[in-house]
């Protein structure tokens, strides 16, 4: 117990102390060693957890309550008033409705609900611990160079990089405690409080655009929170219970029962995770210094979400409307989010609504709710998370050494920035390519699918997956030109920024090889755990044992033959009038004019517009519909009951 | 013996010209004289092709795109001139811009005179040009030496 | 297990004698169907070992290292297939091989070469969905994405998968590159792209493309064979006459067809994979 409460606590006090330091050379020191120790510890928790197990703690104390409850009321206090501020008055309503609803619930009724155990961990936290813990820290030095750069860029603005790190440590801090509560009045704390720092690390230039982004987060989450409230007050009133080990419990037997409390659940989760009619707060979160979208996008905020329901799967699955809402909604944003990203080419608009789909498939896992499809979810969520945060700050460093984030630009980028170029290309790879992570958990979760019976999410997925193929394969073709003529710029990027690339991509390679470890070792006896029994897997042993070894020959490929050649080079063919330097031919005019290749986006099928409205249209009749049946059931059971 | 003689794939390059030649050569794909029976194939780009088709005399403008597309031909390559104005220019050999034929700019193999040529004696043309690439290609291997640019001979 | 090494070692000796000779009497049909005589039957393999006798040239100096991870996946794709594995893993494999040769056309930077890369795409974008539903077909029938286990049921699959059948014939079109779908590059001379995605391969690197293709179309094939095989010889005999006439189908079509706008392409080739696919797919579940 101490080592969660050491996790939660010790980026809280950092979080103090950096928003006190000023001089940049301290807070290099402090946060490169808080990284450190943070990471350390999780990896402890990790070792302590493998020799001990599953661990529930009997850690009750009322007075802690009460503290939560008092931060909690100054939180929305706050939210109010900056809402008023800013003439976003929806936020403000939100934070005046469930604020008082839940101390008041707290005060009348979850007093008397005995809680046995507040903490825990099982093998799922220690993932989440270690994303967090890993990943989380990588990024926090990741942007020590990063915002340097990023200070010097707007020289004018005040410094308020103190303040950027406060909000990111105090941001793990929460994420820690979120996947470790087992009280759901404190996951609801934690909650809270990632929806509000993510409000702060959007808002964090304080432009205009910056502003209403961070509160079009803020109000989407403050939304999703209300459907948590509302959760915890049915299990409360209704259940009698505040335990989110209990529910599931009961779930498992009665999934009809608790998928009321559960669509309300899963439903504060589809906010998180940025599913759609809720995926513009991500796309908003892009004008955030890059960063804030890694943290947002690979290990926390958003994960938090996907945590939420993957937890939840036992709760969901093809028979009950929690289960096919949630897989629905799912389905569709990995559909249209996959297509709005062809038509994209601001390398981090890509990312984001990559992220948003590879959400939607995890939420579409954790609906179906079977073994095989929550085995799929987690491997998504381990790859997801390493692969985008590499990913996101690539791009970072190529927009701060090539002044552009848009992929057309990024031409060449081989030539000019081959080592970064290398690790994008190896991120890309890892996002779509057999036999790397990505691939393996899609290729398991199509398997689910088809097992759970859903035929419509079988197509989503299959179109889905030709839709990711081509934009993630047009972006890497864009990297991997040679074009002549290019010089080497890569000389001025940070040394940490390196190191924290260097390590992801290693984590990436790493995760590609240990999988079926990862699998056997930590996964199976999860799913055991939940589902009884033991489970049958998506994907055979033998299957994984042939990536892994795939994964094994490329990389040797790679080693011993990349760019050994002993060919004559020759010029490429322009119609027999290159000019000889590959990038101008001879034009018509007699005068050399230049060439130049850009991708190809397919407004008119796959636009950004049209897909949104598509899916959000479709997601909001979804939502709508299944949390009207809750409600409607809901009323059933209490009238029956009284009856 | 090498294979390249069994599958020439040409690509063909006209020049100013009054088309002419440039129809003939088309003439030899077409099903009247089928020249897929020796296994030619017309590439429309040189780093495919083994032989390279000229019709028309060369003039200031193309010069530089002759030399071009048979600096990307891979060797072993033949360069088979058709038609008069391929031979030595022509009807346009004194306008002011012409060069000459296209031995003017890069080396030819096979001369095939007439105007237009008939793809009787283009087919000939290529067949002729399949023997020097052939020593082209055991010249390579480092048996014999290059053969040199054709004598001006009928085809 | 010996079986399966008799039948990897076979298909990875065989296929690339029985895809060049096919190679060559679609050739020959093609010109008798223009009223040609045509070339002679071992053409391909002259083509083939023809470009491997010429200079050695490049344009960088990492797209050989593509094109020769490109050959390697499509042989690997190959032999998972023939060995009996997952349907799943084989397209996937497929998709890493294609994925290869894309990015070694995108890498040499050359206009023509370029937008074959991106046309390649689309071709992938059109008929991968299709494919997908083809193994997740079997898979509802048969109860596996095996093979081993496919080939090992006593029933044909070809009636109950009607619909995926037609649907896989339709995108084979694509996976031949035959007209009209023949976007990225294109057998047929002077065409709008020079030669497409493969404008910048020349010599060895193209012989090698050529023989990926024999060995990826005996592997298409094979799919096609899968739909009839049931363990007896009349389904062995029927798979391999259905095989040779969706090859001699594909020339025909190829034949009487001018190329199309990607746009048809992708249009159709999802619209079948809809229809022909997902209903099929509908009803073998229901059923």
């Amino acid at each position: 117990m101490g080592t969660i409460f050491f996790l939660i606590l010790f980026p809280l006090v950092v979080a103090f102390v950096l928003l006190v330091v000023k001089a940049d050379a301290a807070r290099g020191v402090i946060v490169k060693l808080a990284a450190l120790v943070i990471a350390a510890a999780s990896i402890y928790l990790a070792v302590q957890y493998f020799q001990g197990g599953d661990r529930y703690f009997d850690f009750s104390n009322e007075n802690v309550n009460y503290v939560l409850m008092v931060i909690e009321v100054c939180l929305a206090v706050y939210i109010v008033i900056t809402g008023i501020k800013h003439k976003k008055y929806l936020a403000s309503v939100f934070a005046i409705i469930q604020t008082p609803v839940m101390v008041w619930f707290e005060l009348t009724e979850g007093h008397h609900i005995e809680v046995a155990h507040n903490l825990y961990y099982d093998r799922l936290s220690v993932i989440m611990v270690l994303i967090i813990g890993i990943i989380g820290s990588l990024i926090t030095v990741y942007a020590l160079g990063y915002m340097k750069d990023f200070q010097h860029h707007h020289a004018g603005e005040k410094d308020r990089r103190p303040w950027f790190f406060f909000v990111m440590f105090l941001f793990l801090g929460a994420m820690f405690g979120l996947v470790m509560s087992n009280n759901l009045t404190w996951v609801y704390f934690f909650w809270e409080i990632t929806s509000l720092c993510s409000f702060f690390l959007i808002g964090y230039t304080k432009t205009g655009e910056a502003t209403n982004n961070a509160f079009r987060a803020l109000i989407m989450n403050l939304l999703g929170g209300m459907g948590f409230a509302t959760a915890i007050l049915i299990l409360g009133f209704v259940y009698q219970t505040l335990e989110l080990s209990t529910m599931i419990t009961y779930g498992m037997m009665y999934s009809g029962i608790m998928a009321i409390p559960a669509a309300f659940l899963a439903f504060a989760g589809i906010t998180k995770a940025a599913q759609m009619p809720f995926n513009s707060w991500l796309l908003g979160a892009m004008v955030a210094p890059t960063p804030t979208s890694a943290l947002l996008h690979s290990s926390t905020m958003v994960k938090a979400g996907v945590f939420l329901i993957i937890k939840l799967a036992p709760c969901l699955g093809m028979g009950n409307f929690a289960g096919l809402m949630t897989m629905t909604v799912g389905g569709v944003t990995f559909l249209m989010a996959s297509f709005a990203a062809i038509s994209q080419s601001n390398a981090k608009k890509v990312l984001a609504y990559s992220t948003i789909a590879n959400l939607g498939l995890i939420v579409t896992c954790g609906g179906i709710g079977t073994a095989g499809a929550v085995w799929a979810g987690i491997m998504l969520i381990i790859f997801h998370a390493i692969t985008k945060s590499l990913l996101f700050l690539c791009v970072g460093t190529a927009e701060h050494n090539i002044g552009s984030r848009n992929i057309e630009d990024m031409d060449g980028l081989f030539g000019r920035m081959p080592r970064l170029a290398a690790f994008m290309m190896i991120g890309i790879a890892g996002m779509f390519l057999a036999p790397f992570g990505m691939l393996i958990s899609k290729w398991a979760s199509m398997t689910a699918f088809v097992d759970s019976g859903n035929l419509i999410l079988v197509g989503i997925i299959c179109f889905g997956s030709a839709a990711t193929a081509f934009y993630w394969t047009k972006w890497l073709g864009k990297l991997s030109a040679i074009v002549a003529g290019t010089e080497n710029i890569q000389q001025n990027v940070h040394k940490e920024e390196w190191f924290v690339h260097a390590t992801l991509v290693v984590l990436t390679i790493v995760a590609c090889l240990a999988f079926p470890l990862i699998s056997s070792t930590t996964l199976v006896p999860y799913l055991e755990g939940v589902f009884g029994g033991l489970s049958s897997m998506a994907l055979s042993a033998d299957n994984m044992i042939i990536m892994v070894v795939m994964v094994a020959v490329v990389l040797l490929l790679v080693a011993f033959f990349f760019g050994k050649t002993k060919k004559k080079i020759v010029p490429i063919y322009m119609s027999g009038v290159n000019e000889g330097d590959n990038l101008q031919f001879h034009g018509s005019m007699d005068k050399p004019v230049s060439a130049s290749l850009r991708n190809w986006h397919m407004e008119k099928y796959f636009g950004e517009i049209k897909m949104n409205v598509i899916g959000c249209v479709i997601t909001s009749a979804v939502i709508i519909i299944g949390l009207g049946l809750m409600i409607g059931s809901l009323v059933a059971i209490m009238t029956g009951g009284a009856a | 013996m090498s294979y390249v003689t069994k599958s020439p794939w040409v690509i063909h390059y006209d020049g100013s010209s009054c088309n002419g030649c440039d129809i003939e050569v088309l003439a030899c794909l077409t099903p009247m004289y089928d020249v897929e029976r020796f296994g030619i194939i017309n590439t429309g780009n040189p780093k495919h092709a083994d032989v390279f088709l000229v019709t028309g005399s060369v003039n200031e403008q193309n010069k530089e795109v002759v030399k071009q597309i048979y600096s990307q031909m891979p060797e072993p390559k033949v360069v088979v001139a058709i038609g008069i104005c391929a031979n030595n220019g022509g009807i346009f050999k004194e306008c002011y811009n012409i060069l000459g034929g296209v031995d003017t700019v890069i080396p030819v193999d096979v001369y095939v005179p007439g105007c237009a040529a008939r793809p009787e004696a283009i087919i000939d043309g290529v067949v002729k040009g399949l023997g020097v690439l052939q020593e082209k290609r055991n010249a390579m291997d480092g048996n014999t030496a290059a053969p040199a640019p054709a004598e001006k001979e009928e085809a | 297990m010996i079986k399966i090494i008799i039948f990897v070692v076979a298909y990875l000796v065989l296929a690339p004698l029985v895809g060049g000779f096919l190679a060559g009497i679609d050739r020959i049909i093609s010109a008798r169907m223009q009223g040609r005589v045509g070339p002679p039957v071992l053409q391909p393999f002259y083509d083939v070992f023809k470009l491997r006798e010429k200079e050695a040239i490049t344009v960088n100096k990492v797209q050989d290292f593509y094109v020769t991870c490109f050959f390697i996946f499509v042989l690997v794709t190959g032999c998972f297939f023939f060995a009996g594995g997952d349907l799943l893993l084989v397209i996937f494999t497929l998709t890493l091989a294609s994925v290869f040769l894309i990015v070694a056309a995108f890498s040499s930077n050359s206009p023509y070469s370029q937008v074959g890369a991106e046309r390649e795409l689309l071709q992938m974008l059109a008929y991968e969905p299709m494919v997908l539903l083809t193994a997740i077909g079997f898979y509802i029938y048969t109860g596996s994405f095996e093979v081993r286990q496919i080939l090992s049921g006593d029933a044909m699959a070809f009636l109950p998968l009607i619909g995926v059948f037609f649907g896989f014939i339709f995108i084979l079109t694509i996976k031949f590159r035959k007209s009209p779908f023949d976007l990225s590059m294109s057998h047929h001379a002077h065409q709008e792209l020079v030669k497409g995605l493969v404008t910048e391969f020349s010599g060895k690197t193209m012989a090698l493309i050529e023989v990926a293709h024999w060995y990826e179309n005996i592997f298409l094939l094979g799919f096609v064979f899968l739909f009839f095989a049931n363990g007896t010889i009349w389904g062995t005999v029927i798979g391999v006459v259905v095989c040779l006439a969706a090859y001699f189908l594909e020339v025909l079509i190829d034949n009487c067809f001018a190329r199309m706008k990607w746009q048809v392409a992708l249009n159709s080739a999802w619209i079948v994979a809809l229809v022909l696919g997902m209903i099929n797919l509908f009803i073998v579940y229901l059923v």
